[in-house]
């Protein structure tokens, strides 16, 4: 029951925050409203017995991006609401008509709304299945297809900062 | 009684929010956070669908999408910072320079 009330506030913050991300014209804070729908989104996965992933999307996600966009924010002083004209057109009208239009797609494809249930798994091996252990034993386990990808993460990181320092360099 | 169809029900709503903040803003630095949006809500339907089938491999799946999103917006910003160097302005209706 409490899982039931829990899931319905989050799922109503999370909604409530995302459209107040899109609908303000603040770009601050449009910011601090994606902050809100990310914690949400942690709380979810608390929800869902992913407690690492919810502890690494606090700590990347609502933690280092969000100062990341903010900063950018404030460097370009692009705080106040003015300093982007949006424009007056049709525009919005028609692509939330066509987003709509995409999200009852969404719900009428394949079976979203009718999932079946796997057998021979039972709600108790739910449990442990997002801990430290767990992730860390199925990530380096070499019958696993994870150690690779997870090298290849480190390289891309590699690459992401040395392309971010050049893009921000004024002369390389 | 919260099923797996509620989650990813709701995380094609947060993916739609995403898609239309893309459309509507002209702002860059925001069409990113919606970018980041709809990041979150594939990431939420992917561990959703991984307790579904009891399995592990969900999460593996976010973290690597999680990497992925962090490099993304380093170079992104970047690349943001260096257009406002050279022209002043960020908004995307201005910003044509690819546009022949």
């Amino acid at each position: 029951m409490a899982t039931v009330i829990a899931f319905w506030v989050l799922a109503i913050l999370s909604v409530v925050a995302s459209i107040a991300m899109v609908v303000t014209k603040n770009p601050v804070r449009s910011a601090l409203a994606l902050v809100g729908t990310f914690i949400c989104v942690a709380a979810f996965y608390i929800l869902l017995s992913a407690q690492f992933i919810a502890a690494v999307q606090v700590i990347v996600y609502a933690g280092a991006i969000m100062v990341l966009f903010l900063f950018v924010i404030m460097l370009l002083n692009l705080g106040s609401p003015g300093a982007l004209r949006e424009r007056g057109s049709l525009q919005p009208i028609i692509a939330t008509g066509l987003g709509i239009c995409f999200l009852i797609a969404l719900l009428l494809s394949g079976s979203l709304l009718s999932l079946p249930l796997p057998a021979g798994v039972r709600p108790a091996e739910y449990e442990p299945l997002g801990t430290v252990r767990a992730i860390g034993i199925n990530l380096y386990d070499p019958n696993q297809p994870w150690l690779f990808p997870f090298e290849a993460t480190s390289i891309l990181l590699l690459v992401a900062v040395i392309g971010a320092i050049i893009m921000a360099k004024r002369k390389v | 009684m919260i099923t797996t169809s509620h989650y990813l029900v709701l995380s094609a709503i947060l993916f739609t929010i995403g898609v239309i903040g893309v459309l509507v803003k002209r702002n860059p630095i925001v069409i990113f956070m919606c970018v980041e949006l709809m990041l979150n809500a594939a990431n939420l339907s992917f561990i959703a669908l991984g307790r579904h089938f009891g399995q592990v491999n969900g999460q593996m799946y976010v973290i690597f999408a999680l990497a992925v999103a962090a490099a993304e917006v380093s170079v992104g910003l970047g690349i943001i910072v260096a257009i406002f160097r050279s022209k002043e302005t960020i908004n995307v209706d201005e910003v044509n320079l690819m546009k022949s």
